[in-house]
């Protein structure tokens, strides 16, 4: 297996995905640190044969449902008391721009 | 914003062939939300159904909800889907507000149901609607946005969030590419979301309201040149909140996309917004296949793995699909497709068969639900479903006029009077006094007044000018304040004047 592919370019990418700001000095060195990381977990895929399937879940359990019963929540109150601004018992977030 | 060139629907359809797929949100009528036991009622005030798990609070865990994945199973069954065996949560990450968590929680590539089709009619012919896939996920929360003169995103100031639909159970349904004859395309979407809604409503899994957005579609429409084989590229008009706008929506992209194509230019791939007001869409933003969601399954809830036992169980619990029953019903009921297109228009389909359950003939019910009934609920501005009024209560009153206790007329008091809330058909003739008079005595004295008030009338009559009854008939009607028998009247009458 090759060694993973990860441009400077890649870096800015994934920075703007996650509105992680980042200067020049931080990408040039991120994009020589991430492919490191990466290789550094391939050991793991080096390690497990085609015999043991991939999980996304350290243990081994499906089907844990709840019953449809109505458990008691937040009051507004306790809902906004966080909130850095509320208007209206309403969450106030800045203008959005660049989705809809 | 320029105007788009629009080409005539019909002098698109010569040269393009349209492709559609339709995405179908169906909000699940669950007590709780999908991942939190927090309530799901409609119209609470803002922020009053929240917890720490559908407003993201750090530590917070998810739990599925059981009667979530129950009926999304029923759902995936309906739709003639395969049941996955296994299958799991994905994060959509994003961001937008819409989201305390900044991700959706939803499926990606293991959908809970997949490969399944359904069959709808337009106009006596039958298309089938291949099914993509149904998969589970979660409502977001609704965005107030302040400021700005349009009340949308653009310019405005900033946004207020309200949470309580965030976490609300949604199946997403997804059809294959829709490739039908382009005259039939409108109908034929418009029949598909409509067949959704029956089907939704049949299985008890959603209220289904398209006007309150418990059923929402989006609109995905490209144009190619008739005898190509690719694709061209497809905007996405969201959230169409009616049957109607779901074909006018399609007949407008159709247009838009010939006016750009034919003129040479490029279709951009992006969302719409459609406009109620005048049938038209307006620009979204871009999209492209390249949006990064960067999904990964979601650790925080374990991968459901459905018993093939249970899933054959709710197999068994699925309703008569909807047009097979309309079908049964009418040739029960004997009805013309006229009769069944408007009872089923007039959302009276339930309604017309419990009031025949409740020993109602099928016209009698038919008559006054569609007539008495629409018209009042018309007036209300309600559906005829939300009257006051049951089924068997509009039997009782049919079955009063039977018995010749009351006639058509006094039957419409009734019913105005059940509807006020004055009690059962039986106790609002009561209240009111509504009983025909069928004493002889009562109105043998009436007829005589008749007479004596109207000799002329009277005498024409005795000449044999039969057709003068009628007003010696209104007379007495009038006296007895329509509560006499008319046909009995006229008999008394004419005995006396033969």
């Amino acid at each position: 297996m090759s060694s993973p592919e990860i441009s400077r370019d890649d870096v800015a990418h994934l920075a703007n995905l996650a509105r992680i700001e980042l200067s020049d000095s931080e990408l040039d060195r991120l994009g020589a640190e991430l492919p490191a990381i990466l290789e550094h977990v391939k050991v793991v895929q080096q390690v497990a044969g085609d015999d043991v399937p991939a999980m996304s879940h350290p243990v081994p359990v499906t089907n844990v449902f709840r019953p449809d019963e109505v458990t008691p929540g937040l009051t507004p109150e306790q809902a906004l008391a966080a909130a850095p601004a509320s208007e209206e018992q309403r969450f106030l977030v800045p203008k959005i721009l660049g989705e809809e | 914003m320029s105007t788009p060139t629009l080409v005539k629907f019909e002098d698109a359809l010569t040269r393009y062939q349209p492709v559609m797929g339709l995405e179908v949100h169906v909000e699940l009528n669950t007590a709780t939300k999908m991942f939190c036991g927090c309530p799901t009622t409609f119209g609470a005030e803002p922020n009053t159904q929240v917890c720490p798990v559908c407003l993201g609070l750090p530590g917070a865990l998810p739990v599925v909800n059981a009667k979530a994945i129950e009926s999304a199973i029923r759902i995936g069954l309906a739709l003639n889907c395969q049941i996955a065996e296994w299958c799991r949560f994905a994060r959509k990450n994003y961001f937008y507000p819409d989201m305390p968590k900044n991700f959706q929680t939803s499926q990606y590539d293991e959908p809970i149901a997949s490969d399944g089709y359904v069959d709808v009619e337009v106009e006596g012919e039958t298309y089938r609607i291949e099914i993509e896939r149904a998969h589970m996920e979660e409502d977001t929360g609704k965005s107030l946005h302040v400021g700005g003169s349009t009340g949308r995103i653009h310019g405005a100031d900033y946004s207020l969030l309200d949470y309580n639909r965030a976490g609300i159970p949604l199946i997403e349904i997804v059809t294959k590419t829709i490739e039908v004859p382009g005259d039939k395309a409108p109908a034929v979407a418009r029949a598909y979301v409509n067949h959704l809604r029956d089907l939704m409503v049949a299985l008890g899994v959603s209220d289904a309201r398209m006007d309150q957005g418990s059923l929402r579609a989006d609109v995905n429409l490209s144009l190619k040149p008739i005898g190509a084989t690719e694709f061209g590229t497809r905007s996405e008009t969201k959230n169409v909140n009616s049957f109607r706008s779901v074909e006018r929506a399609v007949r407008y992209e159709i247009s838009r996309h010939a006016g750009i194509l034919d003129a040479g230019g490029t279709v951009v791939q992006e969302t719409r917004h459609f406009h109620e007001s005048d049938g038209t869409t307006s620009a979204g933003r871009p999209k492209s296949d390249a949006d990064d969601y960067r999904y990964f399954p979601e650790p925080d809830l374990a991968p459901v793995a459905p018993d093939p036992a249970w899933v054959e169980e709710l197999r068994a619990t699925l309703p008569e699909p909807p047009a097979e029953r309309r079908k049964r019903l009418q040739t029960e009921w004997g009805f013309n497709d006229l009769d069944m297109r408007d009872i089923v228009g007039a959302g009276a389909l339930d309604l017309v068969a419990e009031t025949v359950e409740a020993g109602a003939t099928p016209a009698a019910a038919k008559k006054w639900w569609l007539g008495e009934l629409a018209r009042t609920a018309n007036e209300q501005g309600v559906d005829v479903a939300a009257l006051t009024i049951t089924p068997a209560q509009v039997a009782q009153i049919q079955s009063l006029i039977d018995a010749g206790r009351i006639n058509d007329k006094l039957a419409r008091q009734v019913f105005e009077g059940v509807l006020a809330g004055e009690g059962e058909p039986e106790e609002v003739v009561q209240a009111r006094g509504l009983e025909v008079v069928s004493d002889d005595g009562a109105l043998s004295e009436a007829v005589d007044r008749a007479i004596a008030n109207d000799p002329d009338a009277a005498q024409k009559i005795r000449d044999g000018k039969v057709a003068a009854v009628g007003a010696l008939i209104g007379f007495v009607m009038k006296q007895m304040r329509g509560q006499a028998d008319a046909g009995r009247v006229r008999e008394l009458i004419l005995e006396k004047l033969s």
